[in-house]
This record gives C-alpha cells, structure tokens and sequence, in this order.
C-alpha cells in the first residue's frame, strides 16, 4: 500500500523517516504477534480436552488434591481470568510457581536462560565467521575441489539431526576413540556456564557444526554473484590489487544478503538448543523445557515456550532491521 | 544448472500454454543424476531395512537374551542393549513407526500448508491476512518446541506426534505455495478461466494447483527429512513409543550410557537416521535442481523474499 501512496505525497514528507516508519510497522507486526503467541500458549495448555488438574495428577485422583491443584493452577476461574492472572504474572516478574517441587518459575528458569544465551551467541558468533570465511573461500577457488568438499559435505551436514551430530562428536571425543571432552556438561544447579568453559565446548561445536553449512551456502551463492558482478570487473580494469579487489569491492557486498541467513539461523538456535542440550545434560532452557514437559510442569513450560517464542519474534525484527540497513536501495522509500 | 531440464513450471509471464507434463519425467531424469542416485539408493537401502527388518529378526525385539551391554558375539553380532536385547533385532525393529509416522505428518503439513497458501494468494484481501497472520503465529515457535507444547499435556501418543509435527509444517509450506501461486494467478490462462464463470475453489484446484506440482514435491521431499528428524529427536527425547518398543531415537538414548561398552547399539541406529535423512534430502535436492533449476532451498528463497516483500512495503 505504501509503494502506491508514496508517489501522491510530497517528495520531502516520503523521504521523512522511511527507515524508522518501517521500523515502526515491524515492531507493531511484533508486538501483535506475540499476544497472539501468548493466547496460544495459554490455549495449548488451558482448553486442550481434559481438565489439566486431572491430566497431572491422573484420573484416579482424590477429589482434594484435583481441587487443590484447580486453584495452584486458577483453573476455578473463567478462561478470560485465567488468562489475566497469567499474563499480568508475567509482566510483574511472577510467572508462577513449579508444580513439581513449588519453586517459583523465575527462579529455576533464570539461570537456565543466561546459560542458554552464553551458549546461543558463542555458537552463532564462531558459526557466522566460520560460515562466510568458508563460503568466501569456496567461492574463491569455485570449481576446485575444496569448493565441491565443502558443497558435499555440507549438503550432508544439513539432513543430520542435531542428536546424531551430538552423539557422533562423543564417540570421537569423549568415549569409544578419545577421551578428551567431557560427555556430559555437569553443572552445579544455580551455576553458570562460564564458570567451566571446558563444558560448553561438545554442545557448541555440535551447533557450530549444524548451522555452518547454511551459512556458507549462502555466502558462497552471494560472493560468486558479486565476483561476477560489473564493479568488480571494473575495479580489475582499473588496476585494484585483486586482494583488494575480495576484501574491499566484493566481501561487503555478499554479506549483506549472508546476514539474513545469520539471523536465520539464531532463529533455528532457539528450537536446536533443546536436543542439544538434553543430550550433553547442559543446564539451559532447552534440557529445562524437556524435563518439564516430561513431568507435565504447566507453568514451566508456559514460561520456557513463551520465552523462546520472544527470542524467536525478537531475532525476526533484529534480522528485519539490520537486512534493511545493510542493503542502502532499501532505505529509500519507493 | 539443470538448464535442459524437461519440465520448467517457471513458465513466461504471459505465455498461455498450460504446463501440464506428468512430473514423473522429472523424478525418473532425477534419478539419472548422480545426486539422485546416491539420495535414492541410501534412502531406498534404509527403508528396505526397516520394511523387511522384523521379517527377518533373529529374536524378538523384547526378549532378554544376552548380558547388558553385551560384547557383539557370533550369536549376537551388534551386541546386547542397556538390558540385555539383541541390539540387531531391536534395529531391524525400530524403524518401521519413524517411516510411518514420519510420512503421515509430511503428507498432513504439504496438504494443510498448500491449501493455505494457495488460496491466500489466490483470495487475497482479508482470507491472505488471516492466514498469513495465523502462519506468523506458529512460525514463532520452534518447529520441536512447537510439538513438545502440544505433547505436554495429552502425554507421547503417537498421533498426536504425527498431528503436532505436520501442523508445524503447514506455515513454511503455505510460505514458499503462496508467493508461488503469486505469480501464477496473474497468467492468462486463469484470468480466462476466471472470465468463463469458473468458482475460486474450482480455479484453484483445476487451473492454479497442478502448475504446482513441482514445487510441492520438492516441499514434500524437504518436509519429510524435517519430519524425521523431529519425530526421532521426539523419541531421543523420550516422547515417542512407549517402552519396551523399539525405535532408533529411543535405542540411542537407552543405550548411550554403554557407549564405552557395546558402541554398536548406539552407532547402528544413529547411522541409520542419518542415512536416511541424507538420502531423503540428497534426492531432494537433485529433483529441485532437475524441477525448478533452483540452487538455493526454497524454503530459505521464499524466507528471503518474503523478508524483503515485507521491507519493501
């Protein structure tokens, strides 16, 4: 709609703010996205057939302790109020309490967010330099055989789950070949990742391994693009030394459209941090979110999911926004 | 690349000629590339493993028959489990539910997520932004989130795994099917069908869909290799057949606690995931090349042109 309204307005009043006002309108889309998320969320677990007190406690459950837990879970209001007194819980910082051991939900998921976020940003800042130097370099030599290694290879590394990555790094490096990382990432409970750096290495490297190959496709398919393109012919023409010519005219030009598969990728962090972390036993969101869900912890697993739906809208935007002040013909309103 | 390919459904805007070939030209040229033969014959082997496996079982599946994580013997050459089954009768076992299940969801999602998309793009006005509003609602989940939150309170039944995964499909589905059938609906062919009375469900089945074939089977080809890979990271996780049922998901995470013991119970199966994700996605990506010419996935094409479409606005 804007594309048609732009021409009719005055020149001065399009060019105004275009970035911001697209900036704008994201962060509306964002922010209805995530009420309708939240709705979802609470629905998933509120309407689904079945009485969520007796879908925990069992069908055979004393009248008392199905009451007891009706009200813990405020399943004795209307769906309107319940959905209330979740969400103003949330913004208040009190989204509950376990219904396993009755610690508030804050408290147990707290650490396991940071812990999550050190692992998320290490992974996704070795994956992104690892991804566009391979993929710059494959499209470099195009055709020799590091570039055809690297695409096979990739194409491969692409179909694994993340599971069997995991587990083939810990026959290699920790048990049935060598011995020199640890298999499983025992953390004291409340502690922090960073306090044992040695722990993070498996479950890095496993994601490091799974996001790279997107990420040099990419870089790969831009860079040759931009080899090929007429400016840099003609900066050769001109006389450029060539390593000039890769890191000064074409490099920046394909990691513009490689930074969207960047953020791509942290988006698919938040969802490959649960296998990954489950099977190392790291102490993060995701191997919380397993083990609630597999003792039917409502309250966190409402928080757990809504917290990685808010990553997940979040990144868009981020990834929305710098796509868009990376790529100057964009910033002109049209 | 794959410029000689047989069938080109990216037609010239204006050009009437339906394109209509049958797309088993297009398979079968797949599967004379090299890519496609690879992807084929992995995936072909796997299956074959799963289909004929509990056929040919040595033991049942659920017996006790040797020591916990038993050294691999002429009797039992892969070797006792976490409790002492024959790791090879479990394997043989354990993937018929994975191949079932997993093609039931793809089948589920490419059918939900094209018919979405197909009639966004085709209704326009306020049916493509309901749609596309519900579609960036459960695109905000993690496809295994997603499931994981649906599993949480029925408990692991299988069905409801199937369901849960190809719901999840369904948005990335109706993304790439929508900006398709966006260039499609403005050809000649369907303003004339349109002019001669014909109903939007009718032009939408009988004029809009089979141009779509191609790229739905390359969906279909990668919504299975996602479906296996998150219906057996479900049975990793432990939401998938109850015990003592075998499956490869599970069998990893039962027996990983012996990997210094008996590596075999945890390598097989994982091996075998892997081969048939390889092949599934290997083969995938030869029929797209053949198809449609494309050397980017079209899932993350369409991601990127409907980020930009987004910005452009």
């Amino acid at each position: 709609m804007a594309v048609a309204a732009a021409p009719a307005q005055p020149a001065a009043a399009a060019r105004a703010h275009p970035v911001a006002r697209l900036i704008r309108r994201r962060l509306a889309i964002g922010v209805v996205t995530l009420f309708l998320v939240s709705v979802v969320v609470f629905l998933a677990t509120e309407v689904l057939p079945g009485n969520a007190a007796y879908a925990i406690l069992g069908h055979n459950a004393t009248p008392v302790r199905v009451r007891a837990l009706e009200v813990a879970l405020h399943l004795n209001r209307g769906v309107l109020g319940q959905y209330w007194s979740w969400v103003s819980g949330l913004f208040t910082g009190n989204p509950g309490h376990s219904l396993v051991n009755g610690q508030p939900v804050w408290g147990y998921v707290e650490p396991r967010i940071i812990n999550s976020a050190v692992l998320v940003f290490v992974v996704g800042a070795i994956g992104a330099l690892a991804g566009v130097a391979l993929g710059a370099v494959a499209a470099l030599r195009k055709d020799g055989w590091l570039d055809h290694v690297t695409s096979v290879i990739a194409l491969a590394v692409t179909s694994l789950p993340e599971f069997v990555v995991a587990i083939a790094l810990v026959i290699v490096l920790s048990t049935v070949i060598w011995h020199v990382l640890p298999a499983v990432s025992l953390l004291a409970p409340g502690s922090y990742a960073w306090s044992q750096p040695e722990l993070l290495v498996l479950p890095a490297a496993t994601l490091v391994i799974v996001i790279v190959p997107y990420i040099l496709r990419m870089m790969r398919a831009a860079m040759v693009e931009a080899l090929e393109s007429d400016y840099v012919e003609m900066a050769r023409l001109k006389g450029v030394p060539e390593w000039r010519v890769v890191l000064v005219h074409a490099l920046p030009n394909a990691i513009a459209p490689t930074i969207q598969v960047i953020g791509l990728n942290f988006l698919y962090l938040a969802g490959g941090v649960v296998v990954v972390e489950y099977v190392f036993n790291f102490p993060g969101i995701g191997q919380g979110l397993v083990s609630a869900v597999s003792d039917r912890d409502i309250p966190v697993i409402q928080f757990i999911v809504l917290v990685l739906a808010a990553f997940y809208v979040v990144m868009n935007i981020i990834t929305d926004v710098i796509a868009l002040l990376a790529t100057p013909r964009r910033r002109i309103a049209r | 690349m794959a410029v000689d390919a047989p069938a080109a459904p990216a037609a010239q805007p204006g050009q009437t000629r339906r394109i209509r070939r049958p797309q088993w030209g297009t398979l079968l040229s797949a599967t004379r590339t090299p890519r496609g033969a690879i992807g084929l014959g992995l995936a072909s082997l796997v299956v074959l493993v799963a289909v004929v496996g509990p056929l040919v079982a040595p033991n049942s599946p659920d017996a006790l028959v040797t020591l916990a994580f038993g050294k691999p013997s002429g009797e039992f050459p892969l070797g006792g489990d976490s409790l002492g089954r024959d790791v090879l009768s479990r394997v043989l076992d354990g993937g018929r539910a994975l191949l079932v299940m997993a093609t039931c969801a793809t089948a589920l999602g490419v059918a939900g997520g094209a018919a979405a998309g197909v009639s966004a793009a085709y209704l326009r006005g306020v049916s493509d932004g309901i749609i596309m509003r519900a579609v960036d609602v459960i695109l905000s989940f993690p496809q295994l989130v997603f499931a994981l939150l649906l599993l949480s309170l029925l408990g692991p039944k299988l069905w409801l795994i199937t369901i849960a995964v190809g719901v999840s499909h369904g948005p990335q589905v109706a993304r790439v099917l929508r900006s398709a059938t966006l260039d499609l609906s403005e050809r000649d062919f369907v303003k004339a069908a349109e002019l001669q009375g014909m109903r939007p469900v009718k032009v939408m089945w009988k004029e809009i869909l089979p141009n779509l074939v191609s790229p739905l089977m390359v969906e279909a080809g990668l919504r299975l290799t996602y479906s296996i890979v998150i219906i057996a990271g479900l049975a990793f996780l432990g939401f998938g057949q109850p015990p003592p049922a075998a499956s490869w998901g599970t069998m990893i995470n039962e027996n990983r606690d012996g990997l210094s013991l008996d590596p075999w119970a945890v390598i097989v199966p994982a091996l075998l995931i892997a081969l048939l994700t390889i092949g599934t996605n290997t083969f995938t990506d030869a029929f797209a090349r053949v198809a449609i010419g494309v050397d980017r996935r079209p899932d993350e094409a369409a991601l990127i042109e409907d980020l930009s479409q987004g910005l452009g606005e």
